[in-house]
């Protein structure tokens, strides 16, 4: 109806990846030692982030195809 | 306890998370023209988004926190609720029941029991299932607030009424389509924000194996054999020998068959997403795609309290469950203190984040399903059946509003249980067990009765009121926990007096349907049309190729499911 919901969370997912990512990157790498040492901003921030963009393409190519009809 | 210290990027990924909620509302608001949007979302999703919306919608509080908890208190055993409880329930919906819900062209449950059977059925379903859907919001708000409270620091009152405020917000602009929606944004929140949870504790804990060995230490202390926190078959020989207290036959008849398939067949908060769906082939499919994912949540969400009851256990883990004020271990904390533990900040915000999606995706849930029984079941059907469309679209946006304020007044009133699961086993068994003896005999013998249903569901719930009045579990006083009557049985746990109240009230139901059906006359088939399945007419299906027919998926999620209990025996 109206609104495709790939097109939200693609987008929301997308921010959110991609300020995890910086995050975790730039950020202090101190903070990962309860983590068990492992950057989970970065590395989980990276998989929201593809997840993110997938999304949005879908919902992005699909209304293409849509509007072409 | 620790509380969390949540730094400014928590904070920016919690305020994206409930931007996106409302802005998603806002989004939809100018798509709601009719009643039909508003209520159905206009019978326009698609099976994936409506599949996603179906668990989502049972992933408040009582999903995230309660199974959580279960998994420090019973162990893997508590995967039962899906493996033996949830999964094969949805596969009937979907196989067997979901034609007549959506080929019988009902805005809901109650009103399919009006076209089935006749008026008092519904009434008497519309009813309890508002009250019921008022108490399940208001418990999982309660439990909300009680966990932001301890968590950041927020007063009680203020936790409530901020979260209940957004929920208001985004489902009277979006009606039932923006529950959904976010329900699917909230879905993908929850995933992504837990299972990072997992890996992270199991890594932590030396794997599956390691986590087997720790738990074991955790059942010898408590006088049960080493395997009865990882297993969930082999234990359930007696009631002795399982932390849950109860047998095979109880759990199988009672969560298996009795509470489970009254839930998730008949229960129309989980309904009504597959009713929203856009085709019926796409609302067949509904509960079948969402269990798909519905088979992995034990990993998500039950492992992380097994992790957690493992390290308390553990001295110099670092991490352990606090104790309440009676001395025993609050379990309900499992969860939140395993964020804590694990996540840095950052992906903090994230597991926040899902939290705060758990509890809001729960209380939509009950929010949509009781404005839509409120004004399709007991507003237009008894107090003002002939107004305009419009009329009752601005009654459904009302209904949003009081129904969120009458879960805020049960949420001051939910504080009696330990664990929240408990409460709910013990509203579904007393208003759903009946209830599935109702639909079972109503969508597959044509004889059954209006007369008929309408007594059965009041033996039925008589039936386990006065099963629970008669029994106890061990170590309770009598009262809220039962045998408020007289003291004839004992019930190793409470849990163990749920399922067989659940069995009790079936049973009853069911007899009680079938004699007063016989002793009274039947409707005529013209009327049953596409209401029964000897009678399925309009809803039989269109023939497909054998790989889309939903009782092909059926039967691959089954034998997925058996797999995993045997895995797990």
């Amino acid at each position: 109806m109206g609104l495709d919901i790939r097109l939200p969370v693609g987008i929301f997912f997308t921010l959110l990846g991609a300020l995890l990512v910086i995050f975790g990157w730039a950020g202090d790498q101190g903070i990962y030692q309860r983590s068990l040492g492992i950057n989970v901003n970065l590395k989980w921030g990276v998989v929201m982030l593809v997840f993110g963009v997938v999304m949005w393409a879908l919902a992005h190519f699909s209304r293409d195809k849509h509007d072409r009809r | 306890m620790s509380s969390m210290h949540p730094q400014l990027i928590d904070w920016l990924i919690i305020a994206l998370y409930l931007a996106f909620v409302i802005g998603i509302g806002y989004a939809l608001k100018r798509f709601m023209r009719t009643s039909t949007d508003y209520f159905l979302s206009g019978r326009s999703i698609p099976a994936w988004v409506t599949g996603l919306a179906f668990i989502s919608a049972n992933l408040g509080a009582q999903e995230v926190i309660g199974m959580a908890a279960s998994g420090a208190k019973y162990g893997m055993a508590t995967s039962h609720f899906y493996w033996t409880g949830a999964i094969p329930a949805m596969v009937f919906l979907g196989v067997f029941m979901m034609p007549f819900y959506y080929g019988s062209r009902a805005r809901s449950v109650p009103e399919y029991l009006k076209l089935r059977f006749d008026e008092k059925t519904r009434a008497f379903n519309a009813v309890s299932f508002a009250c019921m859907t008022v108490f399940s919001s208001g418990i999982s708000m309660y439990a909300m607030g009680l966990l932001l409270n301890l968590l950041l620091g927020w007063s009680f009152d203020f936790s409530v009424l901020v979260c209940a405020g957004i929920v208001l917000v985004y489902v009277s602009l979006g009606g039932l389509t923006s529950a959904i929606y976010n329900e699917v944004l909230q879905f993908f929140l929850i995933v992504f924000g837990f299972a990072p949870l997992v890996y992270i504790g199991l890594k932590d804990i030396g794997g599956w194996t390691g986590l087997r060995a720790a738990l074991a230490e955790v059942a010898t202390s408590q006088g049960f054999a080493p395997g009865a926190w990882t297993h969930t078959w082999a234990i359930m020989g007696s009631s002795q020998a399982n932390p849950m207290g109860v047998e095979w036959f109880g759990l199988a008849m009672g969560l298996g068959f009795v509470l489970s398939f009254g839930y998730w067949c008949t229960d129309f908060l989980v309904v009504q997403r597959a009713m929203a769906a856009n085709s019926m082939l796409a609302a067949r499919r509904t509960p079948l795609i969402a269990a798909l994912p519905k088979m992995l949540f034990p990993f998500l969400v039950i492992v992380p309290g097994m992790i957690a009851i493992a390290l308390t256990h553990h001295a110099g883990a670092g991490f352990a469950l606090p104790a309440k004020a009676g001395g025993a271990l609050n379990y309900d904390l499992a969860m939140p203190l395993m964020l804590i533990h694990y996540f840095p900040t950052g992906m903090l915000g994230v597991g926040l984040a899902a939290l705060l999606a758990s509890f809001m995706s729960g209380m939509a849930g009950n929010v949509t399903a009781f404005n839509t029984v409120w004004t399709c079941d007991i507003y237009q059907a008894y107090i003002r059946p002939s107004a305009g469309d419009r009329h009752y679209l601005l009654m459904g946006r009302l209904a949003t509003l009081f129904g969120v304020a009458l879960s805020v007044g049960a949420a001051y009133l939910a504080a009696r249980f330990n664990n929240i699961m408990d409460l709910l086993q013990l509203l579904f068994a007393f208003v759903n067990a009946p209830l599935f003896a109702t639909f079972l005999l109503g969508m597959f013998w044509k004889r059954t009765t209006g007369h008929g249903a309408f007594t059965g569901l009041l033996a039925g719930t008589l039936g386990a009121a006065i099963h629970h009045g008669l029994s106890l579990p061990v170590g309770s006083a009598p009262g809220v926990k039962g045998g408020w009557l007289v003291l004839l049985h004992t019930y190793p746990s409470e849990m163990a007096q749920n399922f067989w109240t659940a069995i009790v009230a079936f049973a009853t139901c069911f007899c009680a349907t079938i004699l007063v059906s016989l002793a009274t006359r039947a409707r005529s088939e013209q009327q049953l049309e596409g209401l029964v399945y000897p009678l399925a007419g309009g809803a039989q299906m269109q023939a497909q190729p054998w790989y889309e027919r939903p009782a092909v998926l059926g039967v691959a999620i089954l034998t997925a499911a058996a797999l995993l209990n045997l895995v797990f025996w």
